[in-house]
């Protein structure tokens, strides 16, 4: 009987553990941070044309790493935030392609004629269909692309230094990604 | 009779909100128009989390609601649709969650609380008898007599009443 009554009495202690427990794990963690389902995939197939030169096209098969893929556009205030970051990462060598995601062309090559390029080249994905296959839901959003076309992270948010140094810089490092300290980009330019 | 009417009204209103969404798209059939219904409130919106992509507002919102409505003329099933948007964005975008050990808890959690509810109430309504009994002859004689006083003290009571 005793035992009966400790074991009524401590259910609500062991129940109280659980929830500390899955409470305690969402502390810290952004749950508007989605986990990519592309990851270990090669990028979905696409056909769209180069910001900088419409006439050319670039396909999924032009995206061959170890490339940082950045979707940034305009509208969007964070990407202003990070754009500093992506320069400097850019000047230290580490080849980008941007995905100029659900943009005008005519104020993305002006944003990027004042502020400066940190991309070997833009993809123009004007209609956001092809971010939609990626599963982009907010920019900026940043994918560590390996030398076999796959994406191998998802980074959503800003890339600050300390999100470089800690998150993205040990996984380019695993990719094969070359030491910025080198100064030659290895991306590979879109297909004429 | 007239809060009828006006609750009527005000249904009216709810129903012209609701239909605004859909009314952008033409379907080939009423039966694809129900199943696009359907499918845009069981989506869930990956940018402004914890709305449906029929109630969001959102740019993304629009872009899936687009490729939905092109999937369902393509003759997509409202499952396959469904599956290819889970491919794109994760288990997320829809609100039925899929079975799979991780949604255990979800799916099974509250039959199991049920379950387990259900047999501690009948462990304890099982064992209350017993105690009832447990009442010596003594206390039972005084509750009989209890019992008849206040009998007596209600017919009285409703003999007054009467008068």
């Amino acid at each position: 009987m005793s035992l009966r009554k400790g074991l009524l009495f401590s259910l609500p202690l062991i129940l109280f553990a659980v929830l500390v427990y899955f409470f305690g794990k969402a502390i810290g963690t952004d749950p508007s941070v989605l986990p990519s389902t592309r990851l270990d995939q090669p990028l979905p197939a696409f056909q769209l044309p180069v910001l900088e030169d419409p006439s050319r096209t670039v396909t999924a098969a032009d995206i061959k790493g170890p490339v940082l893929l950045n979707v940034w556009a305009t509208w969007c205030p964070s990407c202003l935030v990070e754009h500093p970051v992506l320069l400097e990462l850019a000047r230290q060598g580490i080849p980008m392609v941007g995905l100029n995601y659900k943009d005008e062309p005519q104020a993305a090559l002006k944003y990027l004629e004042i502020k400066g390029s940190p991309f070997v080249f833009n993809i123009a994905d004007i209609k956001g269909d092809f971010g939609l296959d990626l599963g982009v839901y907010g920019a900026p959003e940043s994918y560590l692309i390996d030398a076999e076309g796959k994406i191998r992270y998802r980074h959503i948010g800003v890339i600050t230094e300390d999100v470089w140094r800690d998150l993205l810089w040990p996984k380019w490092q695993e990719i094969g990604g070359k030491d910025p300290t080198s100064a030659d980009t290895q991306a590979g330019g879109p297909a004429g | 009779m007239k809060r009828g009417w006006l609750i009527g009204a005000m249904m009216l209103l709810l129903v012209g909100t609701a239909w605004a969404t859909i009314d952008a798209y033409e379907f080939k059939s009423p039966e694809d128009e129900q199943r696009f219904r359907v499918l845009v409130e069981e989506l869930r919106c990956p940018k402004c989390q914890n709305q449906n992509i029929s109630d969001s507002n959102a740019g993304l919102a629009k872009d899936i609601k687009d490729r939905a409505y092109r999937l369902i003329n393509e003759g997509k099933s409202n499952s396959e649709i469904t599956a290819y948007m889970v491919e794109r964005f994760g288990d997320f975008i829809t609100y039925r969650p899929p079975v799979r050990p991780v949604t255990w808890f979800l799916w099974f959690g509250p039959f199991v609380l049920a379950v387990l509810a259900g047999l501690i109430i009948l462990t304890r309504k099982l064992r209350q008898p017993r105690v009832a009994v447990q009442v010596s002859p003594e206390q039972e004689a005084r509750v009989q007599a209890l019992l008849q006083q206040l009998d007596q003290v209600e017919t009285g009571g409703k003999q007054e009443e009467t008068k």
